[in-house]
């Protein structure tokens, strides 16, 4: 029992994303409302940048800027300073997020324009009853 | 419609929960993302370039066809809405 | 309650003096952070992308507080379009021009043959030019997205 308590410590980051990612997975297909599954999109995405960055913490450590005169002469300690490539990629993620939900919401104004609606099952209907 | 979903995202947190029993403790300095390429990178990054600060030595120059990528793909979304939304004027 | 497109645009307020007043005191300190934020990008956090998300948003308040035709004489729809190809050309020539000169493909210190610096210190000029250009880049593609959105194709009055 206070193996199974010592490795659940060790690793609760780890659920507490997965928790969020969850949450934005159930928006993704459980809601009707269009908007609302491009919310939940949004929050799977942040879940999972998130667990990215939280991957590469180290304890004890700090930001990876270092002083450049004392880089420069001395030895940097590797294990005083955060792991900065998962920062690397998550700035990337970061952008091609907010662009994916930039062109999402265009189609949304476009889907409403010609259906007046946003709710998943009317527009279903009326796209079968055209 | 909604139970299923219910039951859905509950069978994949649990196979997601049961895999991160394989995962490295959180914060351990041992751990295999943080012992690869990221050494080097920490180590050489400021005497190659001069540059202090290490995400943007790694973003600009050792990743730099990433973020070149990264500039094309905010610019054709940008083109993108332009097409969906923009209508053709009436001549 | 379900309103058409044409009765919303009837129903924007007039304009007010403390909004108006506060938004133009307010964009060039936030233009001037947004451009600290893209320079120091070697020495602190920041780079390209936050700073030219900042310079964007200075401009989305601008077209907040004073109206949509406002912000589009600050800064117009062609300027706008030219800054955004400029700034994706900046970059992927810079990048042609390493590989044209010698090197590899983004290979900074090939950059030698042009102006006679030390090739580690064309690295630190290297990065912080394609910086520039990544910044240009982002702050005129935000500006038209919101353009696009916030006027639904026909930038003619906005939000």
């Amino acid at each position: 029992m206070e193996e199974v308590a010592a490795h659940f410590m060790a690793r609760y980051n780890y659920w507490i994303y997965v928790i969020l990612m969850m949450i934005g997975f159930y928006a993704m297909i459980g809601k009707n409302n269009l908007v609302k599954k491009l919310l939940g999109m949004n929050i799977f995405q942040t879940a999972i940048i998130l667990f990215f960055v939280s991957t590469g913490a180290k304890k004890g450590g700090s930001i990876p800027i270092l002083d450049k005169y004392a880089a420069l002469q001395g030895h940097v300690d590797v294990n005083q300073v955060v792991n900065p490539l998962p920062h690397v990629l998550m700035l990337t993620a970061i952008v091609v997020g907010v662009s994916v939900t930039g062109v999402a919401l265009a189609v949304l104004i476009r889907i409403y324009r010609k259906y007046g609606t946003l709710e998943e099952d009317e527009i279903l209907h009326k796209i079968e009853n055209e | 419609m909604k139970p299923l979903a219910l039951l859905a995202t509950l069978i994949t947190g649990a196979l997601l929960l049961y895999g991160t029993a394989d995962f490295a403790a959180w914060g351990d300095p041992q751990s295999p993302p943080n012992s690869n390429i990221s050494v080097r990178f920490v180590e050489e990054a400021v005497k190659e370039t001069h540059v202090p600060n290490i995400v943007t030595a790694v973003l600009g120059d050792y990743r730099g066809y990433d973020t070149m990528f990264e500039l094309v793909v905010i610019y054709s979304a940008g083109m993108a809405v332009m097409g969906i939304l923009r209508r053709r004027e009436e001549l | 309650m379900k309103i058409t497109l044409q009765e919303a645009r009837e129903q924007i307020p007039q304009r007010d003096i403390i909004l108006e007043t506060t938004a133009r005191l307010m964009v060039p300190f936030i233009q001037l952070y947004g451009l600290y934020v893209i320079v120091h990008g070697h020495y602190s956090p920041g780079g390209g992308f936050q700073g030219g998300v900042v310079l964007g948003a200075s401009v989305i308040l601008l077209a907040l507080a004073l109206g949509l035709p406002a912000s589009k004489e600050y800064l117009t729809e062609g300027t706008d379009i030219i800054m955004a190809n400029v700034g994706a050309l900046i970059f992927t020539g810079i990048a042609v021009l390493c590989a044209l000169l010698g090197g590899m493909f983004l290979d900074y210190s090939a950059l030698t043959k042009i102006l006679p610096i030390d090739p580690i210190s064309w690295r630190s000029h290297g990065i912080f030019l394609v910086e520039v250009g990544v910044g240009m880049g982002v702050m005129t593609i935000m500006v038209s997205i919101y353009w696009d959105m916030a006027s639904a194709g026909r930038l003619d009055e906005g939000l």
